[in-house]
Order: C-alpha cells, then sequence, then structure tokens
C-alpha cells in the first residue's frame, strides 16, 4: 500500500508551511488523506475515542481512523438522537451517513453512557461489522490484563477477517515498534511544550498531535522527526506568560480556534488533548506476548482521564500531579457540553484545586461552537488577575 | 378458590410490596441510627445475593432517587447538588444521592446508613462516576465488578465458547477479589453455604419475575408494567437474595394466575396493549400512566422490567454446585442481557410485539439517563423499518421536573391514542 504517502504537502517546506498543511487537513471534512489511502486499495477500520489499540489495525495493514467527531452540521444524524447529548456522538456518526469517511469496520468503546450505544446505532445504519471494544473498566483487578489480552485476540479476529489475512506476532511487533516511536516522538513534542512552550503554540502542538489519526503511523513518524527539530531550532524568545493546564479534551476536541485562542493568552505547558493517542507513557515491550504486553502496557503504564476508574489514579490527584511536574500556576478546567464525565470531573478538580490553592478557570465548550469572544475576555481577565496578583 | 379469598388474593402483590417496600427502609433507618455501614449497590448487577452472607444493609441509591422525584421533593435534592457544583446538565439521580449525603442520609422515606463499601458493575457508566463520589467522601473501598456486555447486535456467546469463557473467567475472578473485600469490611466471614441459600431464594425469584412478565401476556393484560411493575421491580432488587423476595414472588405468580383464569385485567376496558420503552417519568409519576390509561391504554411491557431488573427477566438459574463459578455466569448472562435491551433492543422489541399482541410502543427518552436515551429514537427508526406499528417518542425526565411539561406530553399523547383509535377503525373497516 505505502506509495509516496497520503499525505506529502508538508515535504520540504518551512515550518509556518508545515503547522499551516497539518491545519488544513485537520479542517478539512472530506478528509482527503483517507480517501487517498482508500483510493490506493487500503481498508479504514475507525474507532471512536478515547484510547484504541490501534497497532492490532496496523499490523493487518489497514488504517485505524480517529472517529472524533468534526465541524459539521448533523444533518443526518440528528434525527437518529435524542436532545441532550454531545455533540462529537452526532457529527461522528454525521461523517459516515454522509460518506465523508467510509469505514469496513467500526468500533466504540464503554467509555460512557452515549459512547457505548454508538455500536447498536452505527450496526442499525451500516452493513460493516460495528463492535464494542469492552476495555476492562476494573483496572485494579489481577485479571484485567489476562481479561484484556483475550478481548484484544477477539479484535485482532475481527480485524483479520476484514482484512481477509492473519494477522502473525511478528506483524504485531513491528507495529508495536513503531507506535513506541511515535509515543517517543509525541512525548518530546510534549517535553518541548512543558520546557519551551515559547517555541510551538498550543494549537501548533495541537495539529501536529491530531494528524496522526489521520494519516499511517509511519507518515506520522515521518513529520514529526522532521519537524521537531524545525521546532527547536525557532529563534522566539520567551514570554511573561502564565502557564496552565488545560484538561477536559480527552474525547470531544475544542475547536482549534479556541485551542489557538488559549495558546494567544497563556503557555499550556500540558493538557489532556487527544490523550487516546498519548495514552501508554513508555514503550511497549516487544519480547513475548504482543497482545499481552500491549494489554499490560494499557493497565499499569498509562495516563489518566475521567472515562477510566483507576484507584491508583485518583483523578483529582492525576490532574494535580500534571499541574506540578509541568510547572504549571493555573488549569483551565473544561468540559464538552452535556458530556457527563467531564461535568462530573470538573467537580472534584475545582475542589482539589481549591484546597491546593491552584487557581482555575471553569468553562465548558462545544466542539461546533464559532464564537469565543466572551469566552476569551474572560480567560484574559482570569489571566490578568494571575499576572497582577 | 372463594370469592372471598379471591377479594384477598387481587391486588395483594401491590399492597405486599408497599409493605415490604417500608420495612426494608425502616430497617434501613435503623441502621443509620446504630451508624452500621452498609453496600451501596445498583439495580443492574446488585449482587445482594453475596452481599447479604456479610450482613451488610443493602442501599440502592437509583431507587431513593427516584423515591425524591415520585414524592415530588427531587428539586430540593437537585438544586442542593447543583449548589454544590454538579451540572444541569448530569444525571439526576446521582444529584438527588449527593444532596441525599449532605443531608446525613435523609430522604422522605426514612434514613440511610452511610456507604461503608460501594459495588457496581459497569452496566450504567454513571454508577462508576457516582461512586467515585462516595469514594471522595467517605474514603470507603469502592469495587467495580466489570461485567462485558454484548460486542455487536445478536452476536452473544455462550458458555463453552472461548470468548464467553474469558468474559467469564475475569468476572469470577473479581468475585473472588471481591470477597476478603467485604469480609474486611464487614468483619463477618465469607460462608459459602449462605451464599448457597441466597442463591437459592435469586433462584425462586428468577423464576417468579420471568412468569410475572409472560403471564402479562393474558388478555386482558394483568398488570400494568409501568405503575403496578415498577412496586414488583421495587421488590426484585431490593429483596433479591432474601426468603421475603422469594416468597413474594411465588404469591404474586398464584395472585396473577388467578386474575387471568378469572379474566380480571387491570383496565376494565382494555383498548390498547402498549410496550414503553425507557425510564418512567417519575416526577409525575401517576399522572404520566393516566395519560394512557385513562384513553384505555395499558402497558403489557417494558424494557424498563428487564434492564431495571438486571437481566432478571433472563430467569437464570445457579447451580448450587460451584457456587462462585455460577453466579460468575449468571451475573455475565443477566447483566449483558440488561444491557442489551437498552443497546440492542430491536429484535426485543419485535419479539414482545408479537407475544405481548402490542397495539403501539412508546418511547420515552430522558434527560438523565443517556445509557438509557441515546439509541432510542436510531431504534425507533430501525423498528418502523422492520415493522408497520405506531409509536410515540415523547422526552422529558426521571427526576427533573424542569424538563416535564404536562400539557405537552399530554397533547402528544392524545394525538398518539386518535391514530391508534383510526388504525382500530380501519382495520375493523377492512375486515368487515
Amino acid at each position: 500500500m505505502m506509495g509516496p504517502g497520503v499525505l506529502t504537502e508538508w515535504r520540504d517546506q518551512p515550518l509556518d508551511e508545515v503547522f499551516w498543511h497539518c491545519r488544513e487537513l485537520l479542517e478539512d471534512d472530506s478528509y482527503p488523506t483517507v480517501k487517498r489511502w482508500r483510493e490506493g486499495g487500503g481498508k479504514v477500520i475507525g474507532h471512536f475515542q478515547v484510547y484504541f489499540p490501534e497497532e492490532i489495525v496496523h499490523a493487518g495493514g489497514l488504517l485505524p481512523f480517529k472517529v472524533r467527531g468534526a465541524q459539521v452540521e448533523p444533518l443526518q444524524a440528528d434525527s437518529r438522537f435524542g436532545s441532550y447529548l454531545c455533540s462529537i456522538l452526532k457529527t461522528s456518526l454525521e461523517l459516515a451517513l454522509s460518506k465523508r469517511i467510509e469505514l469496513e469496520m467500526f468500533v466504540t468503546h464503554p467509555i460512557c453512557d452515549a459512547a457505548r450505544n454508538l455500536a447498536g446505532v452505527w450496526g442499525r445504519n451500516f452493513s460493516y461489522p460495528c463492535q464494542i471494544l469492552y476495555l476492562p473498566q476494573n483496572a485494579n483487578s489481577n485479571h484485567a490484563a489476562e481479561y484484556l489480552r483475550g478481548e484484544y485476540a477477539r479484535l485482532k479476529r475481527a480485524v483479520e477477517d476484514v482484512a481477509g489475512r492473519e494477522i502473525a506476532d511478528q506483524d504485531l511487533r513491528r507495529s508495536l515498534a513503531l507506535f513506541n516511536r511515535n509515543r517517543a516522538l509525541l512525548r518530546e513534542l510534549y517535553a518541548i511544550k512543558r520546557d519551551a512552550p515559547w517555541l510551538v503554540s498550543a494549537d501548533e502542538a495541537y495539529v501536529l498531535v491530531a494528524v496522526g489519526g489521520l494519516i499511517p503511523r509511519e507518515e506520522h513518524n515521518e513529520l514529526l522527526e522532521a519537524v521537531i527539530p524545525l521546532i527547536r531550532g525557532r529563534e522566539a524568545r520567551r514570554q511573561d506568560r502564565v502557564r496552565v493546564v488545560f484538561e477536559g479534551g480527552f474525547c470531544e476536541q475544542p475547536p482549534l480556534d479556541l485551542i489557538r485562542a488559549i495558546g494567544r493568552s497563556c503557555y499550556v505547558v500540558d493538557d489532556d488533548l487527544l490523550i487516546g493517542l498519548r495514552w501508554i507513557l513508555e514503550d511497549v515491550p516487544l519480547d513475548g506476548d504482543p497482545l499481552l504486553n500491549l494489554a499490560r502496557s494499557y493497565l499499569e503504564s498509562s495516563s489518566y482521564s475521567p472515562v477510566q476508574h483507576d484507584l491508583r489514579k485518583p483523578k483529582e490527584k492525576m490532574l494535580l500531579k500534571r499541574i506540578q511536574d509541568s510547572a504549571a500556576q493555573a488549569a483551565i478546567v473544561t468540559a464538552a457540553k452535556m458530556c457527563e464525565p467531564g461535568l462530573e470531573e470538573q467537580v472534584a478538580y475545582t475542589r482539589a484545586l481549591d484546597e491546593a490553592s491552584i487557581p482555575y478557570f471553569v468553562s465548558e465548550f462545544e466542539e461546533n461552537m464559532t464564537s469565543f469572544d466572551h469566552l476569551e475576555i474572560q480567560l484574559e481577565t482570569f489571566i490578568e488577575n494571575l499576572l497582577f496578583e | 378458590m372463594s370469592d372471598a379469598t379471591g377479594a384477598e388474593i387481587v391486588g395483594r402483590g401491590n399492597k405486599e410490596g408497599a409493605r415490604l417496600f417500608r420495612s426494608w427502609f425502616e430497617e434501613l433507618t435503623q441502621a443509620a441510627e446504630q451508624d452500621r455501614r452498609a453496600a451501596y449497590v445498583f439495580v443492574m448487577g446488585s449482587l445482594t445475593e453475596l452481599l447479604r452472607t456479610f450482613d451488610f444493609p443493602v442501599v440502592f441509591p437509583e431507587i431513593n432517587s427516584l423515591q425524591t422525584a415520585v414524592r415530588r421533593v427531587a428539586h430540593e435534592y437537585l438544586d442542593e447538588a447543583e449548589d454544590y457544583g454538579y451540572s444541569p446538565d448530569i444525571c439526576g439521580y446521582v444529584k438527588a444521592d449527593v444532596a441525599t449525603q449532605l443531608r446525613g442520609g435523609q430522604l422522605p422515606m426514612g434514613r440511610i446508613p452511610k456507604p461503608g463499601i460501594a459495588v457496581y458493575t459497569n452496566a450504567c457508566n454513571t454508577y462508576i462516576k457516582w461512586a467515585e463520589i462516595w469514594e471522595r467522601m467517605y474514603g470507603v473501598p469502592t469495587f467495580v465488578l466489570d461485567v462485558p456486555g454484548t460486542r455487536a447486535a445478536g452476536r452473544q456467546t455462550w458458555p463453552g465458547d472461548a470468548d464467553f469463557e474469558n468474559d467469564r473467567r475475569y468476572v469470577e475472578a473479581q468475585i473472588r477479589e471481591l470477597i476478603p473485600v467485604c469480609e474486611k469490611v464487614s468483619g463477618v466471614k465469607f460462608d459459602i453455604d449462605r451464599l448457597r441459600e441466597n442463591m437459592e431464594h435469586a433462584n425462586a425469584m428468577g423464576v417468579g419475575w420471568k412468569r410475572v412478565l409472560e403471564l402479562n401476556q393474558a388478555r386482558p393484560s394483568l398488570f400494568n408494567a409501568l405503575s403496578d411493575g415498577t412496586i414488583y421491580l421495587g421488590v426484585a432488587n431490593g429483596l433479591r437474595g432474601s426468603a421475603a423476595g422469594a416468597n413474594y414472588f411465588t404469591e404474586l405468580v398464584k395472585e396473577l394466575e388467578y386474575k387471568r383464569e378469572r379474566g380480571i385485567g387491570t383496565l376494565t376496558d382494555e383498548q390498547y396493549r402498549l410496550i414503553f420503552v425507557g425510564v418512567p417519568c417519575y416526577p409525575i409519576f401517576r399522572r404520566f400512566t393516566e395519560l394512557f390509561t385513562e384513553l384505555g391504554g395499558t402497558f403489557v411491557n417494558s424494557t424498563y422490567l428487564w434492564f431495571a431488573s438486571g437481566g432478571a427477566n433472563a430467569g437464570f438459574q445457579y447451580e448450587l454446585e460451584d457456587p462462585l463459578e455460577s453466579l460468575a455466569t449468571g451475573l455475565l448472562i443477566s447483566v449483558r442481557d440488561a444491557m442489551d435491551s437498552m443497546f440492542f433492543q430491536t429484535g426485543i422489541l419485535l419479539e414482545m410485539i408479537e407475544t405481548y399482541e402490542a397495539d403501539g410502543i412508546v418511547y420515552h427518552p430522558i434527560k438523565s439517563c443517556r445509557t438509557v436515551s441515546t439509541g432510542l429514537a436510531d431504534n425507533r427508526r430501525a423498528l418502523m423499518v422492520e415493522r408497520d406499528v405506531p409509536s410515540l417518542f415523547i422526552e422529558s425526565d426521571m427526576m427533573d421536573r424542569r424538563v416535564v411539561s404536562e400539557a405537552q406530553l399530554k397533547n402528544r399523547v392524545d394525538a398518539f391514542f386518535e391514530g391508534l383509535a383510526a388504525r382500530k377503525h380501519q382495520a375493523a373497516a377492512g375486515s368487515s
């Protein structure tokens, strides 16, 4: 399948042009890279937010496509849902109903009450396989890794059916190695955000991460390998800006313009945006049983989010740690509108921040919002208060 | 059986259900006064068979919350939780419970003890977020009993299948991990024979529950699945695994069989047999049911009686030889069934329409519960493609009177019944 690639426009371009191409791709709701992949005979498996073991799909020679909503009007999808739902659910289905995205299989997860319904909804609307991947909700059970290994084996069989071929352990190991490299590059990008945030703005870092869900991971690695040295070599001056952590972007994504607006007011030194792509924090071991290794990494060396319960990772303590590790001075605690896990977590977050005397700004967003004036003024006031305190 | 005895029999289930409920709450109030710690559980996979062996008073926060709505004080609780910081857009049950905890367990029906442990499945994701609140408030152990559900419509696996066994081993391992936690919290040693006894009671209740649902296929229907059914459901959950609960259902079956033999229906003049999909509108519970019964409609079954009984409708019977393995199998099959009746319900509804000779379906998605409500509009669309059956789609809430408009609901229900009547006349004209 691999020819020149599905995203080539950025090659040999100056850094600002690279960012521009990535931004264009991210905001293009015709998904040209996925179309190019399909035109080359490739198959696509869509997986809904948050985390998905993309390595298994990649090992089968398929493109894992991150289904994460879009800034589109849910013209057809609206009638498939009730009133009190988050936007990402509707716009994700809209992408498929409007054929902006064509898939050979769709997988959702029991991350929240709404998302787990998607396998049923999707399955009633499309003839290709639609299923739920049951990531363990009892991460503290001694049996969770073994169970998850079995669940991954089941997923692998479903992927093999779509791919029309078996996936060998060696295929999986190759994919694990490739994704390990990808995660290492993303960690490096986040290290720059943390250590020298004046070199890369919040929206620039975001687009670099986000395009990973739209292109083969080999290409994403190439892109990051080319861009990270350019970012490091940028001539940019450190400014007197407040360092903040952005929390609340684990599933539905805020509009890029909103991220840009936030980045104009402060340095976003860490965040949970698209945390699923960065869920595993260390290299997945390549020796031994690849599926078991992947399962263990999901459970044992992973980040946190409001949609995973793990007694070892109380979310509010994890947020405080994120703030501490990134030397942030404040937090922006957001939630997507109608996002139950996010809204519930806001209470715990804000109480913990109060106790720790860390200033915070609370807000809600929707992926389809287009006006941020009010929010931007509020945020600027918050930041000014911090600066002049 | 004489008619005099019959007068005592008819309506016994409702009276006895209310009595058992009051008595259960009196026990909880007493436990709270003695500062005993309870096991907090939820209706989908409560595992009370096991928890009763540790002498825990069992608290069902969902039932407590809905009681605040039925007794028309839910708004006070919701306001209090929203003042505390919870969004108007999250589950009303959670918020009513937060306020209950802030009030020291005080509820209109009595007082509930504080949690000593929370045990809950993932049948509803909000269970997990909810328990995290108690974890923070009280620092008590919370235990997710993760029960993997059906992966895709019509793709259930069964004992012996490799995928089923992978799930079952996981569930069984968790049950085995839960036992020492319960021992530690309660100070009571696990007694497998007590578990067997409770499982036997659950078996008897399971037989009864399944039979109760079947009996309502009778014409006229014997009980209203929305109003009477909710009373039965309360007992099925609150007294699961107890002798009193088992006995209640044995007697209820007798009552319904008595009514069936004599053609005693829940309505004097049953005109339309309906199926209810969703969660009842508790803020105007009685009136909501009347909107339908006043026009000759009765609910012969509901998905609520399926999922909110934790899948007891599947009638799973435990084998007592190896109780822990069987408990895991039963929990997996039952809770999975509960989830199926929320997420993959098209086939279930098509079958219900046939077996209950239903004239229409009423979908009632609610703001508070995305688990139940998210897929209903699409399910209705798919069902209409499969089967020409009248349906009504009305949205409100199970807790929050701010999103319940009785006048608007009545308009919609009236129009639905006009359609049902027109259809009936057309059918009559066509057959004459």
